[in-house]
Parts: C-alpha cells; structure tokens; sequence
C-alpha cells in the first residue's frame, strides 16, 4: 500500500533557511541543506524548499542550492518559487530536483503547465494553489494569498490537471498559520474531483490534525513548516501515532 | 566500476551524488568502446520511454547493450527499456525481457503517476535485496509499470494490481522505483549491486 508523505517546507532566501527554524544540535539553523538531512534523518518522506528570493541572482543561488540538498540528501524534494519558464525548470532538474512548484507563473500562463509537462513529464510538475474564500467563494489568490484571481479554486485545479499537472500542493490561505486543523472539507472536495496526487497544506498545529486530515479527506501527502521546525511535533512520533490509527506511513 | 550508459534520456546527477555518497566509483559509457572499461553497468532513464528507446538507438548502443554479460541494473524508465514493449508510446523496446510495460488504469483511490513511497516484497533468493527487509518502503514515481511474471519478477510491489518492483534474468537487473531516493534502504541495493 502507497505511503501517505509526510512533508516539511523550508522557506529560503538568498540560500539560506528564513524563518522558524529552532532545531536543538544544529549547528547552522539557517542552512538549509543541514536542516533537510536532518529530517530526511527523522523519517520525512520528501522536502519542499519554497524559495523566495527576489534579487537577479535567484536562478543561481537556487541551482546551487539544489545541487547542495541533491548531493547530500538521499529523499525526493521539491523546489518552488520564482519559477516562470521552460529555463529555469531546465536548469533545476538538471541541478537534482525532483519536482517543481509552480504557482502564480502557471496563473498567468497556464499553457507553461502543458509546456512543462511535455518537456520534463508529468512527475516533474507540481501546481501550488493557494486558496481563499472570497464571498463565499474558494478562489485562487497569488503572492502568498494577498491579491485574488479571477479563478475559483476547483475549477482551477481541474484545468491544471488536464493540462498535465502531476501533482496538486493546496494551500488553505484562510487555515494558514491558524494551528487549527487542516481545510479537510475542500481539500476532500478536490481529492475527490482529481486522478493525480494532492498534498493538503496550511493549518497544521497538531498530531490530530494529521490524523483528521488523511481519514478525513484520504489525500496522498500533508506538508507543514513551524510545527516540524519549532519541533512541536517530531516526525517519529506523528508515524507512530499514524501507524496506530492504520494510516500506512514509511 | 559501475559504466553509467549515457545516451540522453534525463538527469543523472542524483545517481551520481548516491553513488559519490556511498563511495562507489563510476565513470560514463559514451560508446561501444567505453564498455570495456567497466565491470558493470546501470542504465537511467526518466522521462518517455518510447522517446528513451529512440535516444538509446540513436547513441547506437542497442547491440552492444543486448550482449553485455556483466551485471546490468537499468533503473525506473531504463528498466522498462529491458522490456519487448511499452505502451508508452506504442514502442518495441530492447526485449531482454520478454515482458510488457503497461499504463496503470488509475482511479481515485489509485492515482496515476504512482507518487512515494511503497513497499517492496522480493520473491526470490538474490544479492540486489540482501540486507533489505521484506516490505521496505522505496521511493517511486511513475505512470507504466512492468506487468507481473512468474518468470522474471524479482520482487512485487501492489498498487491497484501486483506489479514488478525490479525484474531479473542472468545477469539484468531492473528496479521500477528510484534507489537514488529511497532512503536508507535505497542506498543499501546500490551497494548491493555494486558488490555483485
């Protein structure tokens, strides 16, 4: 039986590890590639590294670091972030990446989806969304939830499918940094709606919250950040407690 | 020394730094003549397996490859390449092993590409799963897989149906999930391998 993944996401910048970091026997908080082997060490099935540096240099400071975390860590990891043509996903894989997130560049063109999907295949292609409820309405919003798009989030979703998307990252900007539980209502709605694999996002704070989230909704992954990084919750102790509900993990 | 076949189908680099990792010396199979350098080869793939096999014809490499007797491990789209025939692409493939390479139907309980960790049951006695626990979870990803037989699977893995993890004939070898990426364990059948 598949393993539902269990997902850290760092934030970086310029190469470094951003925000809420607070590992004991670390010795560099802010490098990345130390804080991903040291969860790859306790049992996290994958990484997502969310790059958000906004200097000319992003491109190389990203390749590097993807060469770093490639050469050193024996788990599949993700890069999102900045990511807006055939190039950049080019020079990534190629540096080590297993997968890309693509969000707002996918927004605004959503023929990259299909373009990406024909130059690497659908493994390589990840679409990020990030939702809100606007009027009642879950709607896809860009730059970290702030500004609104058009597009109802379902919807959305279904077009990034078809267009060879080979995974779907759903983050709930209204259940995001609340620790009250993941969105399991929408997010069972699209793992219903879709035949490829989604990873609920945005709500962590609690082992239950895991629990609710995969019998709740039965989606493929969950990812948090400040939960795993403040070491609220240690990924040994979140499997063991899933293998005690009959969750299948790793 | 492990002779990695280059022939353009996908990226390497995360085999090589398992392999730098773990110690294991390799170099690159350009050529025919490279071939004779090493002692044993992996072949790699991502990617179209049909688009692969074309790949692979062009680096004129297909005899030479059919008639290697040394251990030879072709991994995710390099072993379905081992294969007669893929769906993928309606592609007649090397046919080292006379078995097909199939599309799984998918559903919602059983989405397509087949995404993380599932477990891997070996069937018969071999060196490639030494030190490998029964049912250890390996890192896959993938649309196709290699139909199950009684023949040439090594080892099993289910998703919606029993498929094959990895496939053996003489001196081929096949893993459908990516060693490079699977942890521990991963890192345990390359060195199996590399100690053949």
């Amino acid at each position: 039986m598949l393993a539902k993944r269990i997902i850290p996401c760092l934030d970086v910048k310029d190469g470094r590890t951003v925000k809420g970091v607070n590992f004991v026997d670390l010795r560099d908080a802010g490098d990345p590639v130390e804080l991903a082997w040291n969860y790859s060490r306790q049992g996290a099935d994958e990484l997502v590294f969310l790059d958000i540096t906004a200097t000319h240099e992003r491109r190389k400071t990203m390749v590097e670091l993807v060469k770093s975390v490639a050469r050193q860590i024996n788990i599949p990891f993700t890069i999102g972030g900045g990511i807006n043509e055939i190039a950049d996903a080019d020079a990534l894989l190629n540096a080590g990446a297993d997968k890309i997130s693509i969000n707002s560049a996918a927004v605004r063109n959503p023929a990259l989806i299909d373009e990406l999907a024909k130059a690497f295949g659908v493994q390589f292609v990840v679409i990020a969304v990030d939702t809100r409820l606007n009027n009642g309405i879950n709607t896809v919003h860009l730059n970290g939830g702030r500004i609104p798009t058009e597009k109802e989030t379902l919807s959305w979703i279904l077009e990034a499918e078809s267009r060879g998307a080979g995974e779907i990252l759903l983050t709930s900007m209204d259940h995001d940094g609340t620790k009250a539980g993941f969105d399991n209502g929408l997010l069972k709605k699209v793992n219903d709606a879709v035949n490829i694999p989604v990873i609920a996002s945005g709500g962590a704070g609690s082992v239950q919250h895991f629990i609710d989230v995969f019998e709740q909704t039965n989606v493929d992954a969950a990812l948090a950040a400040s939960v795993f990084h403040y070491g609220e919750i240690l990924i040994p102790d979140l499997k063991d407690i899933l293998r005690g509900r009959n969750i299948e993990v790793r | 020394m492990i002779g990695i076949i280059r022939y353009g189908a996908g990226n390497i680099f995360s085999l090589t730094a398992a392999l730098e990792r773990l110690g294991i010396a390799y170099g690159m199979v350009n050529t025919e003549a490279d071939l004779a350098q090493y002692d044993r080869y992996i072949i790699p793939g991502v990617g179209h397996a049909g688009a692969a096999m074309d790949k692979l014809e062009n680096s004129g490499l297909v005899p030479a490859i059919k008639a290697l007797q040394k251990p030879t491990l072709g991994i995710c789209v390099g072993m379905q390449l081992l294969t007669s025939y893929s769906e993928e692409g309606d592609s007649d493939l090397l046919d080292i092993f006379p078995i097909k390479t199939l599309k799984f139907a998918g559903s919602p309980d059983h989405k397509v590409p087949h995404t993380g960790w599932n477990r891997v049951y070996p069937e018969k006695e071999n060196p490639l799963f030494q030190d490998i626990p029964l049912g250890s979870h390996f890192y896959f990803v993938h649309s196709y897989f290699i139909e199950y037989d009684n023949s040439y699977t090594l080892a099993a893995t289910d998703y919606s149906i029993k498929f094959s993890a990895s496939i053996w004939r003489d001196n081929f070898y096949g893993v459908q999930f990516h060693p490079e990426k699977s942890g521990v364990y991963g890192e345990t059948l390359l060195t199996n391998f590399s100690k053949f």
